[in-house]
């Protein structure tokens, strides 16, 4: 089968862009991914959650790819909620192995900052089962406060324990220029920021912002052409679902689609989880961290979080955990969210990631979940 | 989130009654109920009326609630284990935040959930109470 490239990637800062429409933003990110490769997509796929809901905005392919001027070209959008930029990447790099594409372009775009809170929290909640979770009221925060309490009270782990992610995530994006949050936070500014849903706190929380991240997937003719930079392959690709409903899932404390789509991925490219140097998982709340540590095989089941208060997964540590500042501080614009982590891994196998940096890094991963553990899409990446 | 005359008739039955299904297969009880058994996958499904009491398995108390539940907030929700085994989620009602428990005993009761103001329609379904009444001591 042939092989996958990323051939470019463009980011924007994630933040409040009330100067910026979907297609601004779009085009913020592609232009800076198509001008890295200087290759021209053939395709587009857009990874957007919400430009329904919020936006009134549907037919987003044609919408975005006539918009930044490619004109023409065969373009769709992928929803999966959360993880609909994983998806997107999943989607196009499925188009390339096929041989049927030699370059297609990803973009995840997302803006949420046009309403306030009452309304982004409900069109996130779109996210769960709109007539027995949303219609009661049942929050996506709410749902995911329902596995944090169980998994803190299964396991006996503490308050203190599960706050050394969140700040553990803002140290790391102090260096990212394309961060919303790039200030440090202590532990107990966790313990003593606002209950949104309890046991999540406001810092245990992905801030609301908008934001668009783009990647180029081109064939192996196209990435043996380009000599700028060093070239990374996509060398794992796959995804699981399971029942979006919280009811109909096999327990609260777990996400058995990330084990089975890592599972996959891991085997595509030949690697284990110790062959891996850095991760970007999502993290759009602190237990969703401690859960995928958990299914990736980076940690035994209920102890995720007592190993991050001891400094594993901190820079330095292999692999290191979202040296970006993950969802927590470099934003969660939803549909975005699964591109940037592929485009942050690239940088970071390229060696030019612009904030923390993980030294000789040649394998890494990313994990984007949709919905509360409904979808989940991971990518593996190596430096060829 | 806008209700629909249509939506609320359909969902009447496992809303109301929490009308479940078992699989023949597998023999797992699952809500809300499905064409396959979400477990093993088989069609092979008898519907079942799944008991109303239960214990609560995890809960939340939400203070940022969303679009409709302003009035209600803060908003208890809660995974209940039936006494068969199945899981189901719904609010909380007829506590305070302070006195719920995982592993409290609930019972279902019939409450309305939400009303959809641009067209005057109210929605109904189950909730589940403390089957002790809660006094607060001071």
């Amino acid at each position: 089968m042939a092989r996958v490239y990323v051939g470019g990637v463009g980011l924007t800062k994630v933040g409040r862009h009330f100067d910026k429409g979907l297609i601004d933003l779009a085009a913020e990110a592609a232009f800076k991914a198509i001008d890295e490769a200087g290759v021209e997509p053939e395709a587009l796929v857009v990874g957007n959650m919400m430009s329904s809901s919020l936006q009134h905005q549907d037919n987003l392919g044609a919408y975005i790819a006539n918009g930044i001027g490619l004109r023409g070209i065969p373009a769709f959008k992928v929803e999966a909620a959360c993880g609909s930029g994983g998806a997107a990447v999943h989607a196009a790099f499925n188009m390339v192995k096929s041989g049927v594409y030699n370059a297609v372009l990803v973009v995840g775009v997302e803006k949420m900052t046009d309403y306030p809170t009452a309304v982004v929290t409900e069109a996130l909640a779109q996210a769960a089962d709109a007539e027995y979770e949303l219609f009661y009221g049942a929050s996506f925060t709410g749902l995911n406060a329902l596995m944090m309490r169980y998994y803190m009270e299964k396991y006996q782990v503490s308050r203190r324990e599960m706050s050394y992610w969140p700040v553990m995530m803002h140290k790391n994006a102090v260096a990212n220029p394309y961060a919303q949050i790039r200030r440090e936070i202590k532990l107990e500014d966790v313990e003593r920021s606002q209950v949104v849903a309890d046991p999540i706190r406001l810092l245990d929380s992905s801030p609301i912002g908008d934001g668009a991240a783009a990647v180029l997937l081109v064939s192996e003719n196209i990435a043996s052409k380009l000599t700028e930079k060093p070239v990374v392959e996509v060398a794992g690709s796959a995804m699981a679902t399971d029942t979006v409903e919280l009811s109909n899932r096999e327990s609260l404390d777990a996400m058995p689609a990330a084990a089975q789509a890592a599972k996959k991925a891991y085997k595509m490219a030949g690697v284990e989880p110790r062959d891996i140097d850095v991760i970007e998982i999502h993290d759009a709340f602190t237990i969703n961290a401690i859960i995928l540590l958990e299914e990736l095989g980076f940690a035994p089941r209920g102890q995720a979080a007592k190993q991050l208060a001891e400094g594993r997964f901190a820079p330095g540590d292999k692999p290191t955990a979202n040296p970006s500042g993950g969802l927590k501080a470099r934003g969660h614009p939803v549909g975005a969210t699964g591109v940037y982590q592929v485009a942050e891994i690239v940088m970071q196998l390229r060696g030019d990631f612009p904030g923390v940096k993980v030294d000789k890094a040649e394998i890494g991963l990313t994990a984007n979940i949709g919905g509360d553990g409904s979808s989940l899409i991971i990518h593996v990446l190596r430096r060829v | 989130m806008r209700l629909s005359p249509a939506q609320i008739w359909r969902t009447r039955i496992p809303r109301y009654r929490l009308l479940g299904k078992e699989c023949k297969k597998c023999g797992r009880r699952h809500y809300p109920p499905r064409p396959a058994c979400p477990y093993c996958g088989s069609r092979e499904l008898v519907e079942v009326e799944l008991p109303r009491t239960g214990v609560i398995e995890s809960f939340t108390v939400i203070y940022t609630v969303m679009e409709g539940f302003k009035d209600r907030a803060p908003l208890i929700i809660a995974t209940v284990k039936l006494d068969d085994g199945t899981r189901v989620v719904a609010p909380i009602t007829d506590a305070e935040p302070e006195d719920v428990r995982t592993g409290m005993r609930v019972e279902a009761v019939l409450r309305r959930i939400r009303d959809d103001g641009s067209y005057g329609l109210i929605g109904y379904g189950t909730a589940f109470r403390p089957t002790i009444l809660v006094h607060k001591t001071s």
